[in-house]
């Protein structure tokens, strides 16, 4: 395992992160109009349910010290999927929390009767002949058909329950609205209420309803950060939906899950979950632009970069790259590929293509004294 | 049984002939070994590109490959393993053993046997070819659009990957056909549907979703060719095509191909342990009907590789439901294995080994496979290295252990000669082990947010650990691949020759000598059970069910008491296959290569429809035999 850095640490670090309570109770799942007629099922549920959540206090306390067990805090695999940030992330975990004690049930009774069957009747060496021919037993058919589809019957009820929690509006009012669009290979984040548009690092504040709206500029992408929660496609030429509510502050590793061609591993990205007070500043940063050095902007116009990316605040207006206004407050860059830092930012201007392969920025062939330039401007960006 | 012993030498010239005898043949069961064998070597170039993908990813910010060559890496290794292996490898074993299993002289069409398996050839080097033109395809083996489209991929790779799959798809219709009717129409006297054996019926279950599957794929890869050659718009959504189309026709067709994959090992797992536990078949009418019904339910359930596309609560759940109902026949048929060791008197062949690791690993597959059907666990799953687990417990622990179980088990049928016990059981520990240390971390890696298809990764995400750990595994794979090799060469090099039954086991294909002669079946076999050579050396029993009294079926006679006529071998099915690869390959080189190969084509085609099944000089066995060979 190599050294981490502070910062990293800072970041990934599960036992670093801050937790805040919430400002309302998550959301409850209930049934849709038409699985409600079965409420019969629910009143023959509703004492094997107070059953189960008696267990379930169990089984969950087990499940989050099962990752913990195998890995320690902080080493080793963060068993990112299992620990979600967000009530959306958390409808998602419940219902694995469930199916995993079935199937690992499931694994060790069959393993095992596997097991006793081959050690109990292996052939020895005093028995000779065929042992007694049995075709079968219907009963026993009967009663393994019948057992498995009644454990189906309970992985099914909260399954059903959870997706049509999880595919409905977004829960309480007033959720923040974010149009996600992926590009080859890099993710554009805009916010129309508040009216900027950034790149790659996407910043939402803690305990408020975030509602996605995911579309593509090209192929077909997958927006997936494993501890908000679960995968969503931008499919080109319609749009799908996604709302989370982030329950913990921190910075989430992100990256596209549908094979989006070369530089599909490269297209990464961040998601700080902010205290309110950051995430208002970050904003208000975000709205209004400090004003940028102005030679320098005249040197990022004549080097050519206007032409893909915008920088609020100057002429530049391109609209095929990433949004570049206040690029000096990220810290990553190239979709979060690596960190912000004038040498990295420089080796990225020189050859982008050897940094991301198959990236579209191209190789301006810019000299030194040019590069010097551009990456002060940017970094002052902020 | 020493009678057996002493024929067979004379029969070990089956396969005598050069190079002409083997490309004109129409013989099921040197077609069975043609498949086989290529399937095998196309084992090792799919395995060497795994091993590619597993050192690449062994360490953080690898620099093994880069991010081209691995995405292609992964489509070849993905198709190549599907398409070139495990489908073969079960056309290998449905090709050699079905007619014997059923009593046949040969398939219903030898001819079009013979031109499924040239056509696959075909377009397998067609496929293979794209390396060698520097473009291979790189769009994954499900190849979702619009990335397929020429816009986002411009070079020839996908046009490689579209023709050859075409093609091949072709071969696989055909031999669905030929087989669907062989078993259909060609069984013995007497062996009713249920007297049927379990590999035949998974056999024929596999054939009727092939039939009913490969018509979608086809259809979307013709959307895709022209929208590639002809400037159409199926999939490009700028131009108001749907790129969600190609997904629905793909999966119509690929969940029923898991099926395809996965239900010949079902069949020969059922065979083996039988045997081995030397009982019949614990239910075996519900292993039967549980199948049917897997192959029916398995076309409903394609969406439930969608459920992070985004198709609504209403369509998710219902595939949802679909796809838990599966659980419940596969569920059956793992019982059932359970209940036919139990009671049994196990002998620990390596066929056994093979055979209980396959039901042992095809479990964890299965029990993976039902957290997918919950859409909620699903979409943090899919595209992460935990389907790349789920995917390789089932086809790898489930396909490749039970196929091996069913290599080790016919080998003796096959080749005339034994295969070492001691070495087959070192390649089965090697690969259980490797098998278990590759895949088994993928699930870690996938709950810590791994996705598939990523040529590298960052140090600080926690990955490299079982990374590792999975590339050791692969490398453990590999020797036991090769330990294979090696028990097959001592094996025909020098194993001891092998009776006709040398397992005491119950089915027809055990009757004759070991390899059968080229005519099969000396006499046409009677049946009136499920087990006809067992009955016949242990003893008749009396069907409960029926209350009628079941009589086994006695060996083979040395030689045929009347003269037995074969189907003279024929060239034309390869030529007419080669006109079709020559229509693919032309595609990608000029119009005029096509025009070429509809006229050797339609050509060859010709010839072979005219040409008689019996001609002068045609093999002939028997008494009255004109000496034919």
């Amino acid at each position: 395992m190599r050294q981490r850095t502070e910062i990293q640490r800072h970041f990934l670090d599960p036992c670093a992160v801050r937790r805040v309570p919430l400002t309302r109770p998550l959301v409850t799942g209930t049934l849709p109009p038409f699985l409600a007629a079965g409420a019969f099922f629910d009143r023959l549920l509703t004492p094997l349910e107070t059953l189960s959540r008696e267990r379930s206090i169990f089984r969950k306390t087990l499940l989050a010290a099962l990752p913990m067990l195998l890995a320690g805090c902080g080493t080793g695999p963060d068993w990112r999927t299992l620990r979600p940030v967000s009530d959306f992330g958390r409808l998602g975990s419940d219902v694995y929390g469930d199916l995993i004690w079935w199937t690992l049930g499931i694994f060790v009774v069959v393993e095992l009767l596997l097991l006793y069957a081959l050690l109990r009747y292996r052939s020895r060496r005093d028995e000779s002949g065929a042992p007694s021919q049995v075709h079968g037993f219907t009963a026993l058919e009967i009663a393994w058909t019948l057992v498995p589809a009644a454990i189906l019957f309970f992985i099914a009820i909260p399954t059903v329950r959870t997706v049509f929690v999880m595919q409905g509006p977004p829960p309480g009012g007033d959720p923040m609205e974010i149009t996600v669009i992926g590009h080859q290979w890099w993710w554009e984040f805009q916010y129309p209420e508040l009216g900027f548009v950034t790149a790659n690092e996407l910043h939402v504040p803690v305990g408020r309803t975030v509602n996605l709206t995911l579309t593509s500029a090209d192929v077909i992408h997958s927006f997936w950060v494993p501890r908000i929660g679960g995968k969503r496609d931008l499919n080109p030429g319609s749009e799908n939906r996604l709302w989370f509510t982030p329950t913990e502050v921190g910075q989430y590793h992100g990256q596209c899950a549908e094979l989006c061609g070369t530089s599909h591993a490269n297209m990464r990205m961040r998601v700080f979950v902010d205290d309110s007070a950051t995430f208002a500043e970050w904003a208000a940063a975000m709205s209004a632009p400090a004003a940028p050095d102005s030679a320098g902007a005249m040197t990022f116009l004549i080097s050519g970069c206007a032409a893909c990316h915008t920088i609020a605040g100057t002429p530049a207006q391109g609209k095929v790259g990433p949004n570049l206004t206040n690029v000096g407050r990220r810290t990553s860059l190239a979709a979060s590929l690596i960190p912000n830092t004038p040498e990295h930012l420089a080796g990225w201007l020189r050859t982008p293509d050897s940094v991301k392969p198959g990236a579209l920025m191209p190789d301006l062939n810019l000299d030194e004294q040019r590069i010097h330039d551009l990456v002060r401007f940017l970094e002052g960006l902020r | 049984m020493s009678s057996h012993a002493t024929a067979e030498a004379g029969h070990e010239s089956i396969y005598a002939g050069g190079l002409r005898s083997w490309l004109t043949t129409v013989d099921h069961k040197r077609i069975g070994i043609l498949y086989g064998v290529t399937a095998l070597l196309y084992f090792v170039v799919g395995g060497v590109e795994a091993l590619i993908i597993r050192l690449q990813l062994a360490s953080a910010d690898g620099m093994v490959v880069g991010a081209d060559t691995f995405n292609q890496l992964f489509t070849m290794h993905g198709t190549t393993m599907i398409f070139l292996v495990l489908m073969p490898l079960s056309a290998a074993l449905f090709n050699y053993m079905i007619p014997l299993m059923i009593g046949a002289r040969d398939v219903a069409f030898p001819r079009l046997n013979a031109f499924s398996f040239w056509t696959f050839l075909f377009g397998s080097l067609l496929l293979n070819l794209s390396f060698f033109a520097g473009h291979p395809p790189d769009a994954g083996w499900f190849g979702y659009a619009n990335l397929t489209s020429k816009q986002y991929s411009p070079g020839m790779g996908i046009d490689f990957w579209l023709l050859s799959l075409q093609i091949m798809g072709i071969a696989s219709i055909a031999s669905a056909v030929n087989f669907t009717v062989t078993i259909l129409n060609m069984r013995a006297p007497g062996m009713s549907l249920m007297r049927t054996p379990l590999f035949v019926w998974m056999a024929l279950i596999t054939q009727v979703l092939m039939l009913l599957a490969f018509p979608a794929i086809t259809v979307a890869f013709i959307f895709l060719l022209f929208d590639r050659f002809f400037g159409t718009h199926f999939y490009i959504p700028t131009a108001g095509g749907t790129p969600i189309l190609w997904q629905h026709l793909f999966w119509i067709f690929g969940h029923p191909e898991v099926y395809i994959l996965i239900l010949p090992s079902f069949g020969v797992v059922s065979e083996v342990l039988p045997t081995f536990s030397r009982k019949p078949l614990f239910g075996a009418p519900f292993m039967i009907f549980s199948g049917i019904l897997i192959g029916f339910l398995g076309f409903g359930v394609w969406s439930h590789h969608m459920f992070a596309t985004g198709l609504g609560a209403v369509a998710d759940t219902a595939f949802s439901l679909g796809s838990m109902l599966i659980a419940i026949p596969t569920g059956v048929k793992v019982f059932n294995w359970i209940a036919t060791l139990w009671g049994g008197r196990i002998r620990f062949k390596t066929p056994l080994y093979f055979a209980v690791g396959m039901v042992a690993l095809f479990i964890i597959g299965g029990l993976s496979g039902i957290m997918h059907a919950s859409p909620p666990v699903d979409i943090q799953q899919t595209d992460s290295y935990f389907v790349v687990a789920h995917l390789h417990y089932v086809f790898f622990g489930g396909t490749i252990f039970g196929l091996f179980a069913g290599i080790y088990y016919w080998w003796p049928k096959i080749t005339g000669r034994m295969i070492g016990e001691g070495l087959g059981k070192l390649h089965f520990w090697l690969m259980f082990i490797g098998m278990n240390l590759t895949f088994f971390p993928m699930h870690f890696l996938g709950m810590d947010g791994m996705p598939r298809r990523i040529y590298t990764y960052a140090a600080d995400l926690g990955w490299e650990r079982w990374n590792e750990v999975a590339t050791v595994g692969a490398f453990v794979i590999a020797v036991s691949v090769l330990v294979f090799f090696v028990n097959a060469i001592r094996s025909a090099a020098s194993g001891a020759r092998a009776v006709g039954d040398p397992w005491d086991a119950a089915t027809l294909e055990w009757t004759m000598s070991s390899p059968p002669p080229e005519y099969n079946f000396a006499v046409v076999p009677a049946v009136n059970s499920a087990r006809p050579f067992w009955l016949h050396k242990h003893g008749p029993t009396r069907d409960i069910s029926t209350h009628t009294k079941e009589e086994g079926t006695p060996a083979q006679p040395e030689t045929p008491p009347v003269r037995v006529d074969l189907p003279s071998p024929s060239g034309w099915p390869v030529l007419a296959a080669l006109g079709l690869a020559l229509m693919g390959g032309g595609a990608l080189v000029g119009l005029w290569l096509v025009l070429i190969g509809v006229a050797v084509l339609v050509f060859g085609v010709y010839r072979w429809a005219f040409q008689p099944l019996e001609r002068l000089g045609h093999p002939s066995f028997g008494p009255a035999s004109t000496g034919g060979r």
